[in-house]
């Protein structure tokens, strides 16, 4: 293969490695949105929570890594059940910004807690033995083989689970219209929950898999990523969950295009600034739909 | 509060002589603060970051409570005040001859962001809402992002060495115009217009509100008082750098806000006040210094425990206290209120009368 071809594929690669992470913490946004049109700004500390939680299953513990990755989604959505309990709940009928600027407390808190009790930056133990294989100049890990098809398989779950179980009907008839909905005899707060739950269960699946890839976890991890993530769901149309996908995605791309190309410090100046155009462009997102005003 | 004294209070609002005398005093007390150092050089500095918080909070309020937006660029105007101030007294300005030039500097850091403002209020004639808050977001990491990538501006390391400048009576001073300037914006004709593009931005349109104009006018008024609360920032800090005023600069803000009450001028002062003060009071060495009077046998174990590793805690104490103030008041504390020494004495009393025409807050409930 030709050297520039070599080094394309390779980006590539990269691309979808953080596209994948990227796609499955930004899913959690978007659901949540879906369902209660609530930005959950604590989504990118769950995720951090995640990779915490990791550390602690494969050091305290000493779980191998599959046992890890259950516990760490478990963990998390256990986490997101709680506080969307705790701190949303009692909101939910309040002023919108109320919810948000709740979450933003929450997300501070979470940080400031893990912050508390690990205060110097931990390193995450090789859980897996990464093999790389030379595919004709591009060199291809099992850990990113490993983390793009776990990403590709639950974003494939989900997807099944929203368009085609009960628990998916009743979530999308949740967010089509709430008032309604429970005369029909849907659980909501049921439904809510679970919502939260598979949201935070994916950012801690998206937590074990960032601290695999990049060892050293802190406790503010998840303020970019997370707010990345957060992009990456806008762009593809807030509340739309292949639109998430898509977007987090191209968002990887991007970034990684950007580093590659150019110095590594413009990478967050190009990957806003088309952020920026898009919405400009598409003020709904690439899949998303205008919501109708009615004055 | 006992009845008396809940009249007394409200008699104590009432008086006209209040506001004025207030400011009168306030601008002697910072003049005497320093002079006769009537108050130790910490204090000091925390009164001088109040000051500089109240301006934030009321200018963001401007945007985020009374226009409804949720920006959260803030802390990007602020780092564009802080940048050119400082480059100002350090490169431009001979403000070593000549320390009367600090207010030019300062009025400068406002205007430049200000100006940005002005570009940050295109995208809004068009989106709204959500879309509009990752806008704003986007436009804050493009600051910081621009600010990193300028060598002569020092980059990533940021600019030490900046000139002491910031003192309590420009704080003071910077502090009231300010609020007046947004209290008198927010009375004035386009004032009532920012009001009506929050309750319904198509009606108003077609009630000969001049939306465009309006949005500009609230956007660059609020971008210019960040400016000049970021321009303080640098002259107090003495260092500034891009890392300075990431999105935990504007979570701050935000939250001294929604402490306070949005759509309240009155709620940011207190929201601002209460944040600042309560993150110092909860340091270990100021809890150490308010309870030393108790005896050692308490006092000892007490530091031991508790004050010593209050350092890590206080930031864990401080998001928890939102959370519980937002569960019982998700309006905040002053909840759509505002002193009434704000208020435009015509105003109040068409809000006596019952009558809807003359009264701002009739009608003006949140439509979530």
């Amino acid at each position: 293969m030709s050297e520039a071809l070599v080094y394309w594929l390779q980006q590539v690669l990269n691309a979808l490695q953080l596209g994948s992470i990227y796609a499955l913490i930004a899913l959690g946004y978007t659901l949540v949105y879906g369902i209660l049109t609530m930005i959950n700004f604590a989504h990118g500390d769950v995720f951090m929570v995640g990779a915490f939680f990791c550390f602690l299953s494969a050091v305290y513990l000493g779980l191998p890594f599959v046992p890890t990755l259950l516990l760490t989604i478990l963990g998390t959505a256990l986490l997101g059940v709680l506080i969307e309990r705790l701190a949303y709940k009692p909101l939910r009928h309040a002023p919108r910004v109320s919810a948000v600027i709740t979450a933003l407390g929450v997300g501070l808190f979470l940080e400031n807690f893990t912050l508390a009790l690990a205060p110097y930056p931990k390193n995450v133990p090789a859980l897996l033995d990464n093999v790389t294989w030379d595919l004709g100049g591009v060199s291809l890990s099992s850990l990113q083989v490993i983390i793009i098809f776990l990403s590709l398989g639950l974003m494939l779950v989900l997807d099944h689970v929203v368009h085609r179980t009960p628990v998916g009907m009743a979530m999308r008839a949740i967010s089509w219209d709430r008032t309604f909905v429970p005369l029909m005899g849907v659980p909501v707060n049921t439904i809510i929950s679970v919502t939260f739950a598979i949201g935070a269960g994916l950012a801690g699946a998206a937590g074990t898999m960032y601290a695999l890839a990049y060892p050293v976890i802190d406790p503010y991890m998840g303020i970019m990523v997370g707010w990345k993530a957060f992009i990456s769901a806008v762009v593809g149309g807030i509340g739309n969950i292949r639109g998430a996908m898509i977007g987090a995605f191209l968002l990887g791309g991007v970034e990684i295009m950007v580093t590659a190309f150019f110095p590594s410090t413009y990478r967050d100046f190009v990957a806003f600034t088309l952020l920026l155009l898009l919405i400009l462009v598409r003020p709904y997102g690439i899949l998303g739909q205008p919501r109708t005003q009615k004055v | 509060m006992s009845r008396p004294l809940r009249r007394r209070w409200d008699w104590l609002l009432e008086q006209r002589w209040l506001l004025p005398g207030l400011l009168v005093a306030g601008l002697a007390l910072s003049f005497a603060i320093p002079e006769y150092g009537l108050l130790n050089r910490y204090v000091q500095m925390v009164l001088m970051y109040v000051g500089i918080n109240i301006i934030l909070a009321v200018s963001l309020n401007l945007v985020n409570g009374f226009m409804g937006e949720f920006s959260l660029a803030h802390a990007g105007f602020m780092a564009v005040g802080a940048y050119t101030a400082a480059l100002l007294t350090m490169r431009v300005l001979p403000v070593a001859e000549f320390p009367a030039l600090f207010p030019v500097a300062v009025l400068a850091g406002g205007l430049a962001a200000a100006l940005l403002g002005l570009v940050v209020a295109v995208p809004s004639f068009k989106v709204r809402g959500d879309y509009l808050a990752i806008i704003t977001l986007a436009f804050l990491m493009i600051v910081k992002s621009v600010i990193e990538n300028i060598d002569a501006v020092g980059g990533p390391r940021g600019i030490p060495g900046i000139g002491k400048l910031t003192t309590l009576p420009w704080v003071f001073f910077w502090a009231v115009a300010v609020v007046w300037l947004v209290r008198n914006f927010v009375y004035s004709r386009y004032g009532r217009g920012v009001l009506a593009v929050r309750e319904d931005e198509i009606a108003s349109e077609l009630m000969s509100v001049h939306t465009r104009r309006v949005k500009f006018l609230a956007f660059t008024l609020s971008s210019f008082g960040a400016g000049v609360a970021g321009a303080l920032f640098a002259h107090l800090l003495q260092f500034i750098s891009p890392r300075v005023f990431d999105v935990i600069k504007t979570t701050d803000i935000l939250i001294m806000v929604y402490l306070g009450g949005i759509a309240s001028i009155g709620g940011s002062i207190l929201g601002a006040t209460l944040y600042t003060v309560l993150l110092e009071i909860l340091r270990p060495s100021t809890v150490a210094a308010l309870l030393s009077w108790l005896p050692a046998v308490v006092f000892d174990p007490l530091n031991e425990h508790f004050i010593r590793h209050l350092g890590v805690w206080r930031m864990v104490i401080m998001p928890l206290a939102l959370v519980l103030v937002m569960l019982y008041w998700p309006r905040g504390i002053m909840g759509l209120r505002e002193y009434r020494g704000f208020i435009p004495r015509l105003d109040r009393e068409a809000h006596r009368r019952g009558d809807p025409q003359g009264g701002r807050r009739d009608g003006a409930a949140h439509r979530d």
